[in-house]
């Protein structure tokens, strides 16, 4: 753990840093007999988005995870980990997978957002996304997110709607990229380290709100210093995490359906605040509306 | 006051009325797909759809409600939220909250979201409406929130869910507050499913971003209105990413139905009556309330 809490721009400018292990450094070292799955079985297989089945911890599990690359040729390959709709109906094939052999799910979110191109308006990149959403409200699976890199927006959610979302120390989780949010503010794309400031993105500000449940901590210097210290953690944080998740809700064979899926939406029912003063002098209220 | 609307609660909005058109005091309106002068009255009674192209105006929450529901049937609820200010958010011109006054003021409507109980061609169902007006129809918590609730209700009664969708997305005033909306309302609307009760979706111009990309497109059936537009990303954040210009008819609801997006284009004359139907249709063999 650093000893300065970083301000949020530094956790942005960390969480986006090339050398920062990815979804398949965190597969490779605590994934045993990981088998990579492609494709889904409609259009393509989009590299932007890992899908695979392995063994965590001695149990099976299901992966999914962003993918980008370490270099500019690897990212062109994989779109800087920007999902396409195809990625999206790879990730709902797999929850098909996991809730057929009652395997937990494990996802790893670490994208600036969802592909914005033409081709994936035309193959459907919102229904694909609430597609997935929506296989995940009904996956009767236990499922752990953790956030590695950057969780940016719809294309980042699409794969986190879990029943435990992890934060790395050095990682964020956005509306829209700072970038976005300054231009969409402020009409300036260079404010986008004030954007980030205000738009509490950081692992305290989301645990504060009740939107992330846990903070793993990473090397003093960043994860990208020390990657094995940085794997080791977020693999005991899965760990845990899944052991409380099984003694909630594991039955005999499976898992408790109705409770899992129940807990979920209510943990996302939660999440909000608002204002909720029934007025009591209807007269007065129409007034003010009619005014 | 038209005695379409039903007080229960304190209304969030103000009822259609002599001061709440679209286009105030003028007797003549230009369309934006002709640019024609249409008589004001024309268009009214045209349900806001332009007489000489075809061009479908956008509706207020207001008129939508009386345009889509039985004469009297609906009843608003949950008017009394109000939304709050999570991240005390203050851009470089102005603070979210009186950005929220000005849209309250502009709009007379407390948020983006009205739901109620109605009838529609007779049968009840749980209807949710977004109004465009107010801060482009963002879904931050009470848009979730809202919405969630009016699912609970539907659940509870035994009701079919009619949405009704024009909206820019999450609200970025709220931050991730707005983004997990989505995750919120997805799952209302799942456990909805679950319970084998239909919602239909109904799309409106415009619909991008976060509502697209959830409860909107999670659907039994989604239908479009004519030359709405509708899609993930916005067609200037495209043509700014992508740098191409977009072509003719993109993302139109035209194109989504092309495309395998949506499962019918209706003109909005036609929307009671084939609404309706899917309702009784998809309801055939579940008992649901009547």
């Amino acid at each position: 753990m650093h000893p300065e809490p970083r301000t949020a721009w530094e956790r942005v400018q960390l969480a986006r840093n090339p050398a920062r292990p990815k979804t398949l450094d965190y597969i490779d070292g605590l994934i045993e007999r990981w088998v990579e799955l492609h494709g889904d079985r409609a259009h393509g297989d989009d590299k932007a988005l890992v899908t695979g089945v392995g063994s965590f911890g001695g149990r099976s599990v299901v992966v999914l995870g962003h993918q980008r690359g370490s270099d500019t040729r690897e990212n062109l390959a994989r779109n800087f980990g920007m999902p396409r709709p195809e990625a999206y109906r790879k990730a709902v094939r797999m929850m098909e997978v996991a809730e057929k052999f009652v395997l937990p799910v494990i996802c790893f979110v670490d994208t600036p957002g969802a592909d914005p191109g033409m081709q994936s308006e035309e193959r459907g990149q919102a229904v694909a996304i609430a597609g997935s959403l929506y296989a995940l409200a009904n996956l009767p699976v236990p499922v752990v997110v953790v956030v590695i890199g950057e969780g940016g927006s719809g294309g980042a959610l699409a794969i986190s709607t879990g029943d435990r979302i992890l934060m790395m120390e050095n990682s964020v989780y956005s509306v829209a990229s700072p970038e976005a949010s300054a231009t969409i503010l402020w009409h300036d794309a260079t404010k986008a380290p004030e954007a980030a400031e205000k738009m509490k993105i950081t692992p305290p500000d989301l645990l504060e709100f009740g939107i992330v449940d846990r903070i793993v901590a990473e090397p003093p210097d960043g994860a990208h210093a020390d990657a094995e210290t940085a794997i080791r953690s977020v693999g005991t944080c899965i760990q845990t995490t899944l052991e409380e998740l099984d003694a909630f809700y594991r039955t005999d064979r499976s898992y408790d359906r109705d409770r899992l899926l129940t807990a979920r939406a209510e943990k996302y029912r939660r999440i909000g605040a608002w204002h909720e003063d029934r007025p009591q002098l209807t007269e007065v209220y129409s007034d003010v509306a009619e005014a | 006051m038209k005695d379409w609307f039903r007080r229960h609660h304190p209304p969030s909005f103000q009822a259609v009325g002599e001061n709440n058109r679209e286009i105030p005091d003028d007797l003549w309106t230009k369309c934006p797909g002709c640019g024609e002068l249409l008589y004001q009255r024309e268009l009214e009674v045209n349900d806001w759809v332009c007489t000489r192209c075809a061009h479908h105006f956008r509706l207020r929450a207001p008129q939508r409600l009386a345009q889509l529901t039985d004469d009297g049937s609906f009843e608003e609820h949950e008017a009394y939220l109000r939304p709050a200010d999570p991240l005390q958010f203050v851009s470089a011109t102005e603070s979210y909250r009186e950005k929220l006054e000005q849209a309250r003021k502009k709009s007379k409507l407390s948020e983006a979201m009205v739901v109620g109980t109605a009838r529609l061609n007779g049968c009840p169902l749980v209807i949710a409406v977004t109004d465009f007006r107010f801060m482009g129809g963002s879904m931050g918590a009470v848009y979730g929130e809202k919405l969630v609730r009016a699912v609970d209700l539907a659940r509870e009664r035994r009701l079919p869910v009619l949405t009704v969708s024009a909206s820019g997305g999450a609200r970025m005033h709220e931050g991730m507050f707005s983004l997990m909306q989505m995750a919120k309302t997805t799952a209302a609307f799942a456990q909805l499913g679950r319970e084998r009760l239909p919602h239909i979706s109904l799309l409106s111009d415009p619909c991008t971003g976060g509502v697209t990309a959830s409860y909107a497109t999670n659907a039994d059936v989604i239908v479009a209105e004519p030359g709405a537009l509708i899609g993930f990303a916005g067609p200037r954040v495209i043509e700014q990413t992508t740098r191409q210009k977009l072509p003719q008819g993109f993302q139109t609801a035209e194109f989504c139905l092309q495309h395998g997006m949506v499962d019918m284009v209706t003109p909005r004359r036609e929307l009671r009556p084939v609404i309706g139907n899917l309702m009784q249709l998809l309801c055939g063999s579940v008992p649901v309330a009547s």
